[in-house]
């Protein structure tokens, strides 16, 4: 077994929480002397730094959600003066005012040190020629991969993404071994490969590691499938730091969270108690290590379950499993929740149909309605009616068993649904509540 | 036996006028057309003066294309001329799944095409039972 830094990554689990603590206390103390926000919630709630001895003690502590960065847009949840922060990265604020997120020098070589480790646990080395197909830009994934795959010696092409015919010519000239993006966009250059004429004989790729949004079991089974290679899920968000808070190792059994640089907790999202291990709920986050942006139990939204067991691979740090989905991204339909990774489950085992869907939910009088788009493929398609109203059915049937709400099943034509070159749109939800 | 082709079309404002514009403009005439129609999408099946380009490029235009064999039946222009066919291929027990008329005639006779179960079989009845049908070649430059 191949690690970046096996005395930390495979540390001692009483060490491992001793350090944490450590650095657990050295943070609350930051952030009460440093960020007026922190040290006025800490007052409501009643806790000085002072309360927190153990590592238990962290429950303790008031949550932090995306609502207090905005809040505190853009600077003041940061830590340290604008002088020490050397870089800035912002969400696409889609969604109103954008998140924004500072970094230390600290922060960045920490960074890069995690992303190493995530690259090196997927089995890339300093031989790999990573081809970095994440959007550079203010989205952390493209630099954040990029720096990590250089600090690990590797050759790096920083495509990011887009002009995918383009990609694909890289690929094949440049020899890339090993290719970071968004799961979609990665099944999406499967697709553009294919209509090239390129196979994966052409290419010398290895492994892709996908990240930055939620994908199911058999979406890795396709990507495997068509590019021909191991498929790694990669996690991190950039409220945390950027991709290389967790990664899959080898055993693709769920990802090791690097937890000498984060405690991660689950909590059950609606009554916020805290849940122990085994147990499926909300990620939450604190930063150990962080110097510009320290998070307090940042409320991820991102669901998931953590194990303790230990992994086959000798890394001690607690696994999370595959995210099953976001509490943002799940839509809920008279009462049942609903993640578009159930409905890719169900639609990747059907033959003929091809992994782009949408999901369209909408209010006619009181009642919702769930209508899922899902692509024809060109080989299903056949000059009789009766087939593809029969895949029809047989989709809606599948469907319904596996969320339990009645769907209307839309088939589209191949190539309608578009196509992702970063985080892939799943849901378009139409109710006006 | 004659190749008509099918395009798959989702029910959406202007996808038959996009299909025809394309044909259109690749100087491809329509001959026969039908549509068939669910609640959510349609197929347009046609028969064309040259099938195999409107197939490539249909295709090309990133239309879902499928390509079908077909008779062209002649059909005697005259009441009860269908129904004396249609009773002929019951006989043989040669199953129809769908049929549409041509637009243009020949002679004295309307032209049908039939979609059937078996087109091979249902050569050959025709030949036995003197229904003429026309050859590919003729039927797309009608």
């Amino acid at each position: 077994m191949t690690y970046w830094d096996r005395e930390k990554e495979c540390i001692n689990r009483e060490h491992l929480q001793d350090l944490q603590l450590r650095r657990l206390k050295e943070t609350v103390y930051r952030v009460y002397a440093f960020v007026p926000a922190y040290k006025e919630k800490f007052d409501q709630a009643g806790i000085k730094p002072d309360d927190i001895n153990k590592l238990e003690d962290v429950h303790k502590l008031p949550f932090t959600t995306k609502a207090d960065l905005r809040n505190n847009y853009p600077f003041n949840l940061f830590a340290i003066p604008m002088s020490d922060v050397v870089r800035i990265h912002s969400s696409s604020g889609t969604t109103g005012k954008p998140t924004v997120v500072g970094y230390s020098r600290k922060d960045l070589d920490t960074w890069s040190e995690l992303m190493a480790r995530a690259l090196t646990s997927a089995g890339a080395d300093r031989y790999s020629v990573i081809q970095n197909s994440y959007g550079y830009g203010l989205f952390t994934g493209g630099l954040g991969v990029h720096y990590g795959a250089e600090k690990l010696g590797a050759s790096v092409i920083p495509s990011s993404g887009g002009n995918t015919k383009r990609q694909v010519m890289l690929m094949q000239d440049f020899g890339t071994t090993v290719l970071t993006c968004t799961p979609s966009y990665a099944l999406f250059m499967a697709e553009v490969m294919g209509e090239m004429g390129i196979t994966p004989q052409d290419l010398k790729l290895k492994a892709g590691i996908f990240g930055a949004e939620p994908w199911s079991e058999d979406m890795r089974a396709k990507i495997e499938e068509a590019l021909q290679i191991q498929a790694f899920d990669i996690y991190g968000l950039s409220e945390i730091i950027g991709p290389g808070v967790a990664i899959e190792c080898k055993y693709k059994n769920g990802l090791h969270i690097a937890e000498d640089h984060f405690l991660a907790e689950i909590i059950d999202p609606v009554t916020e108690e805290v849940l122990p291990y085994g147990t499926p709920g909300e990620l939450v986050i604190t930063t150990l290590t962080k110097e510009a942006l320290p998070m307090i139990r940042y409320r991820t939204r991102d669901l998931t379950t953590l194990t303790m067991e230990p992994c086959a691979c000798g890394r001690t740090h607690v696994r999370m499993q595959k995210v099953l989905g976001r509490s943002d991204d799940m839509v809920i339909i008279r009462g049942v929740n609903v993640f578009p990774s159930m409905v890719e489950s169900v639609l990747l085992k059907i033959k003929g149909v091809s992994p782009y869907y949408l999901l369209v939910v909408d209010r006619k009088g009181n009642l919702d309605f769930l209508e899922v788009h899902v692509e024809v493929s060109e080989e299903i398609f056949s000059d009789e009616i009766r087939k593809l109203e029969e895949l029809g059915a047989l989709i809606t049937k599948e469907l319904e068993s596996a969320l339990g709400i009645s769907v209307k099943v839309r088939l589209v034509e191949p190539k309608s649904i578009e196509r992702s070159e970063g985080k892939a749109k799943r849901v378009i939800d139409k109710r006006k509540i | 036996m004659a190749k008509q082709i099918s395009v798959f079309l989702e029910n959406k404002a202007g996808r038959l006028s996009n299909v025809t514009r394309v044909l259109g403009n690749a100087q491809i005439n329509i001959r026969a057309l039908s549509i068939a129609d669910t609640s959510d999408f349609g197929i347009l099946r046609i028969i064309v003066s040259d099938p195999v380009k409107a197939y490539k490029i249909l295709k090309e235009a990133g239309f879902t294309v499928s390509e079908t064999q077909v008779i062209a039946v002649r059909v005697p222009d005259s009441p009860g001329g269908l129904a004396d066919v249609l009773e002929q291929m019951a006989e043989e027990n040669i199953n129809i799944e769908y049929l549409y008329a041509f637009l243009g005639t020949t002679e004295n006779d309307a032209l049908v095409i039939f979609k059937v179960e078996d087109a091979e079989k249902a050569e050959m009845v025709f030949k036995k039972k003197d229904i003429k049908f026309i050859d590919e070649n003729q039927l797309y430059t009608l």
